[in-house]
């Protein structure tokens, strides 16, 4: 129960995400969606093991410090306080999100899901983190944004992994926040030589390296 | 089995020691490949003459998957020319490409790498240590071809050589996984019965000639041989001429071993493909005026005398003829070790020549035989054993080809005998031409350029490899009684029933004494006609005008003019001249190019057709990042669409 | 059919008497009936023995361009064709030494003898031997897939790859093997032409250089190496006579009727050649191929009769 709750306030994250214009609230919410699911395995009712507070305890490490930390970083390099206009305007990005969610809804109605699969939520609430990490990568032309549509894209992913979190070795989990971590760290660096190299964060200037 | 091992270690590790010191680098890794040399034929001699053979396998690791090797008189007689030629090309490397050459560690490591990848290769009984074999003697393969990755011509060559061969060991894959879906198993051994003649074993025997045949050099996937051959440092293409194309007719001798009943078309199709490639191979050859390139096309044609035999050996095993089968296998395997022999040695040479020279362009040289004595002998044992003229190895194992088809004559109502016999005539004289005018030019007459009159002996370390691969020819050549035993055992290897014995087919005492006799006669006649001579300082009879310069010499593209000009529905030769029109001459010029028509005439035309169409899909690239995510959401949406669906 | 081991050295031993010593009689006897047909009186029939012993005795000239393989050429020449005598049959009695695939051997050791000709013309660095070097191996291959094609009609004919029994096969007496002989016949006839430089593909007498195949290539030979030149030309003459008569002879089955028959094909052969360089004339460079192709189309066609 409580568990669904939660699920229910990362979906609602993810429309956060999509309406909010200011870089920093983009980013604090981003950290928010990535605490709410580092605890979420603890709320799971899997009881307390010791591999799961580990895993737990390293999601949020990460994710509620790590990440925020780089991107403080990058931040403080790059002095932009507002996202410019994004290729779709806010309100129709938050109309493609709830659409977003309604097809995931039905997708996952239709999947098939293995017998005896606790909290069968988690399959629409991952679907629809994915479309909206998405939807944050595709439309929005600052880097900073993008980057973090690629951590929402990642959360959706570990949405995922949630459900098979008895079966699923360590390996594999810590493989994923390999992943992020590294993602973000390397997308600081190029944020800061685009931004060098274009004075300005806009990744439409990327281009003219078209062949 | 240690013994293979040895080999296979002392080879991999040969150019290590290099990779630290300052100096002797060559010696040390000439040393360790001649000793793997040593060891590794020793083992080949011990399993040819009847010794036990043995196998391996190789339990899956984390690293790796499951493997399997076999040391049976296959593998056995193909180490042979692998250990030798690495070994030669060592030696002949010492003073070839020493230290300060650019490269020169990176070569010997590669060199030595390359051997044990072979050695591999040869003994592989697994698809997958075969695989593994394979793709790691073409990459070191590659590295080796641009080892002067300074010049544009070798960079070329290499990517040529390196997608060439990645589009033949795809089709390798795609081959053995439909031959191991009908076996159950990745282990090397005999297909069930009627999989040879369904259309999966068609279609695998499809894959398997044209990885195969890529590999070989079979016209017309032949077309990254030339250039590859050429680019590459001369005891590297010695190497690749001489073993890493019989790799590919190694496949196709285990394939014809995991067959017992193949088709009577199988036999027909490499009898087909051996004329083409022979005929074609030398045709080419013979406009060449770059003699590495001239070699290398030689190779393609030597490939087709393989697989004129393999043919026949087929024919005569699918009808049931032993005769035919024992003589045209056993021709055509033995012609893979004398190829490899003076091939090899061919290529040693022409690098020495082009080393004291500085050029390969035939027309640029001349009169070298008094300046190089020793590497003229060599390349004349070398161009008459290629000739396969008596009494050497050339002329053994074409006899043995030539045997099997007329024995296939009489009984077969398909014309393979007949074109295999028309065919080898046609190779056999177009390749006389061919050599004649490469010795003649390079080595006979007067030095058509200063740099050819300037040019200077190898050093002795360059002079006794080929004087080793020299001897080997005379000595196959004079006495092939010798060989006739590891041949039988490696046909009944190939075929696992006993054939009948090679020495009861050919009369082989009569070839020694034969050849005996000729040269005995010859070497009388020689002395008596010595005996009246007088004068040596007389110019050549020039009809009594100014004495002739060197330039007004007959030059490689003249001599082979009018057999060029004698095919023009086969070779495209490209002139430009501007012709003299008035009464009095003024200079000009006159230049004539052959371009390989399979990559020049058809290749590359359709190739760049089709990118110009293709321009047309720039239109998705268009440089945006969020579109490209976009492609990849809307990809990943149809897919979860598919699915639920 | 056994024979005694006596009679049969006497036989090898009387064909290699007969190659040594008769070989020169024969461009004594083409030159006087050419010379007959012209109303001349022309050169006694031994005179190529004078010559040679004339030669003999001449100190020789090598050019200063030359190295060792400008004597290879005349070696080559007469130690080939001498070892090629071995493998032909005389008449209808099997060669001194005859052993499966010795066809083969035969058209190699006359490829070795052209082969180091055309070395030892380039040797001299002269544009003339060049030229002749290079017409010389532009030929050859039309000529030598002829003679192949006609030893797969015989093979097929008579199922051997050995001299002795392609051209003894009583396969070939048949009525239904008359056309495809007939050919084989015709092909070969081309062939031995083509290979002894004789009107119409080459003209002996000529000392033109556009228009020299075989003379050119010999040029620069004299004294003893000009006589092994000389002798070598005779004693190709004698032996690819030795293969056209032993297609053409009839078998009588009587030793010494078969060697009389081969005397008197040979010195019929030798007029035959006299008559066609007196009546015909040189072809054209340009046609000599054709000529070949002839040749070469009608050995192909005896072949193609016997295998439908």
């Amino acid at each position: 129960m409580f568990c669904d709750s939660l699920i229910a306030l990362t979906m609602l994250t993810n429309f956060a995400l999509v309406t909010t214009s200011r870089v920093a609230k983009v980013i604090q919410l981003a950290v928010l969606q990535g605490i709410i699911l580092g605890a979420l395995p603890l709320a799971m009712g899997l009881g307390v093991h010791p591999h799961i507070l580990a895993m737990a305890l390293c999601a949020v490490a990460v994710k509620g410090w790590f990440i925020p930390f780089l991107f403080r970083r990058a931040l403080r390099r790059v002095k932009t306080q507002r996202e410019v206009e994004p290729y779709i305007s806010y309100g129709a990005s938050v109309v493609c999100c709830a659409l977003g969610t309604a097809m995931s809804l039905m997708l996952a109605h239709s999947l098939p899901l293995a017998p005896g699969t606790t909290h069968p939520l988690l399959v629409p609430a991952g679907l629809a983190t994915l479309f909206t990490g998405s939807l944050l990568l595709v439309s929005r032309k600052k880097a900073l944004t993008q980057v973090v549509g690629y951590l929402v894209l990642e959360n959706g992913i570990y949405l995922f992994a949630l459900m098979l979190v008895e079966e699923m070795p360590l390996l594999v989990e810590a493989g994923i926040l390999l992943d992020l971590f590294v993602g973000i760290f390397v997308m600081g660096i190029v944020i800061n030589h685009i931004s060098i190299a274009f004075d300005s964060m806009e990744t439409h200037h990327l281009a003219k390296l078209r062949d | 089995m240690s013994l293979y091992w040895t080999a296979l270690l002392l080879s991999a590790l040969s150019g290590v020691p290099g990779l630290f010191t300052a100096r002797k680098g060559g010696t040390v890794s000439a040393a360790m490949l001649t000793l793997a040399a040593a060891c590794g034929l020793a083992e080949a001699a011990r399993v040819l003459s009847g010794g036990s053979r043995w196998a391996l396998q190789l339990p899956a690791t984390p690293l790796g998957a499951a493997g399997a090797l076999a040391f049976d008189p296959i593998a056995a007689f193909f180490l042979i020319p692998v250990l030798v030629l690495s070994a030669c090309g060592s030696i002949y490397g010492i003073r070839y490409w020493p230290d300060h050459h650019e490269n020169a560690r990176r070569l010997r490591l590669l060199l030595g790498l390359l051997t044990a990848f072979t050695a591999l290769l040869v003994a592989a009984a697994h698809m997958i240590t075969f695989l593994v074999a394979w793709e790691g003697m073409a990459i070191v393969a590659f590295f080796l071809v641009i080892t002067e990755d300074r010049e544009a011509a070798a960079r070329q060559a290499g990517w040529l050589y390196l997608i060439s061969t990645h589009v033949g060991t795809l089709c390798l894959f795609g081959a053995f996984a439909l031959t191991a879906g009908a076996t159950g198993t990745f282990q090397f051994g005999l297909l069930p019965a009627g999989f040879a003649t369904s259309a999966r074993g068609s279609a695998a025997f499809g894959l398997f000639l044209l990885s195969f045949g890529l590999k070989a050099g079979v016209l017309p996937l032949h077309y990254w041989l030339p250039s590859a051959h050429a680019a590459a440092p001369s005891h590297v293409s010695s190497f690749m001429s001489g073993v890493l194309i019989k790799t590919g007719i190694l496949g196709m001798i285990r394939l014809l071993s995991w067959v017992p009943d193949p088709p009577l078309w199988w036999g027909g199709t490499f009898v087909a493909l051996g004329a083409l490639s022979g005929i074609m191979g030398v045709a080419l050859a013979l406009g060449q005026h770059d003699l590495k390139r001239l070699l290398a096309y030689h190779s393609i044609e030597n490939i087709g005398i393989i697989l004129l035999g393999i043919g026949l050996g087929t024919l005569g095993r699918s009808t049931g003829h032993p005769a035919v089968m024992a003589l045209g296998y056993g021709g055509a395997m033995l012609h893979v070790l004398n190829h490899g022999l003076f091939k090899g040695l061919l290529f040693l040479s022409a690098g020495a020549v082009a080393q004291a020279t500085g050029t390969r362009n035939l027309d640029q040289m001349g009169g070298l035989a008094k300046a190089m004595p020793g590497t003229a002998r060599a390349f004349l044992v070398g161009a008459w054993a290629i000739c396969g003229l008596p009494p050497l190895n050339g002329f053994v194992s074409e006899l043995f080809i030539y045997l099997a088809a007329f024995q296939a004559l009489p009984w077969s109502r398909s014309p393979w005998p007949a074109l295999a016999l028309a065919a080898l005539a046609l190779i056999g004289a177009l390749a006389l031409a061919c050599f004649a005018k490469a010795y003649g030019i390079v080595f006979l007459g007067a030095p058509r350029s200063p740099a050819a009159a300037a040019a200077a002996e190898a050093p002795r370390s360059m002079r006794v490899p080929m004087g080793i691969l020299a001897l080997g020819c005379l000595l196959i050549g004079l006495a092939p009684g010798l060989a006739a035993p590891a041949l039988d055992r490696l046909l009944q290897a190939m075929t696992g029933r006993p054939a009948p014995p090679l020495a009861t087919l050919v009369t082989l005492p009569a070839l020694t004494a034969l050849a005996g006799l000729l040269l005995a006669l010859g070497l009388l006649l020689r002395r008596w006609a010595k005996r009246g001579a007088s004068a040596r300082d007389v110019p050549t009879w020039d009809c009594g005008f100014d004495p002739a310069t060197p330039r007004m010499q007959y030059t490689a593209s003249s001599f082979a003019d009018s057999l060029v000009s004698a095919m023009p529905w086969a070779l495209w030769p490209q002139v430009r001249w501007r012709k003299l029109t008035t009464l009095f001459p003024w200079p000009t010029r006159y230049e004539s190019h052959l371009p390989d028509p399979v990559l020049d005439g058809v290749g590359i035309p359709l190739l760049e057709r089709l990118a110009h169409r293709l321009e047309r899909l720039r239109f998705f690239q268009a440089g945006h990042l969020p579109i490209y995510l976009l492609y990849v959401m809307v990809t990943l949406f149809l897919l979860l669409l598919w699915t639920a669906v | 059919m056994a024979e005694p081991v006596l009679i049969r050295s006497l036989h090898i031993l009387l064909q290699v008497l007969a190659v040594l010593a008769l070989s020169p009689l024969i461009p004594g006897l083409i030159n006087r009936v050419k010379a007959t047909l012209a109303g001349r009186t022309g050169p006694p029939v031994l005179q190529l023995y004078h010559d040679l012993a004339k030669l003999s005795g001449k100190a020789a000239l090598f050019s200063r361009t030359t190295t060792g393989m400008f004597l290879a050429g005349p070696v080559a020449t007469v130690a080939a064709v001498l070892v090629a005598s071995l493998l032909v049959p005389f008449g209808h009695l099997p060669a001194p030494i005859h052993f499966q695939g010795d066809a083969i051997l035969f058209i190699y050791l006359f490829g070795l003898a052209r082969f180091l000709t055309v070395l030892a013309a380039l040797d001299t660095g002269s544009s003339f031997e060049g030229m002749g070097s290079a017409r010389e191996v532009t030929f050859a291959p039309l000529a030598e897939l002829a003679i192949f094609l006609g030893f797969a009609a015989l093979a097929k004919a008579s199922g051997s790859a050995s001299l002795s029994d392609l051209l003894a096969s009583p396969g070939l007496a048949h009525a239904r093997s008359m056309a495809p002989s007939c050919l084989v016949l015709a092909g070969w006839a081309i062939v031995y032409l083509a290979e002894n430089s004789r009107i119409p593909v080459d003209d002996p007498n000529t000392h033109l250089e556009l228009t020299m195949i075989h003379e050119v290539m010999v040029l620069d030979h004299s004294g003893r190496p000009l006589a092994l030149v000389l002798y070598g030309a005779s004693l190709k003459l004698m032996v690819l006579g030795a293969l056209i008569l032993g297609l053409v002879l009839p078998r009588t089955g009587r030793p010494w009727l078969d060697w009389g028959a081969f005397g008197l094909g040979q010195m019929l052969l030798a007029a035959g050649v006299g008559v066609v360089e007196s009546v015909t004339s040189r072809l054209a460079m340009a046609k000599v191929p054709q000529f070949l192709m002839v040749g070469v189309l009608a050995s192909a066609f005896a072949f193609l009769i016997l295998l439908v």
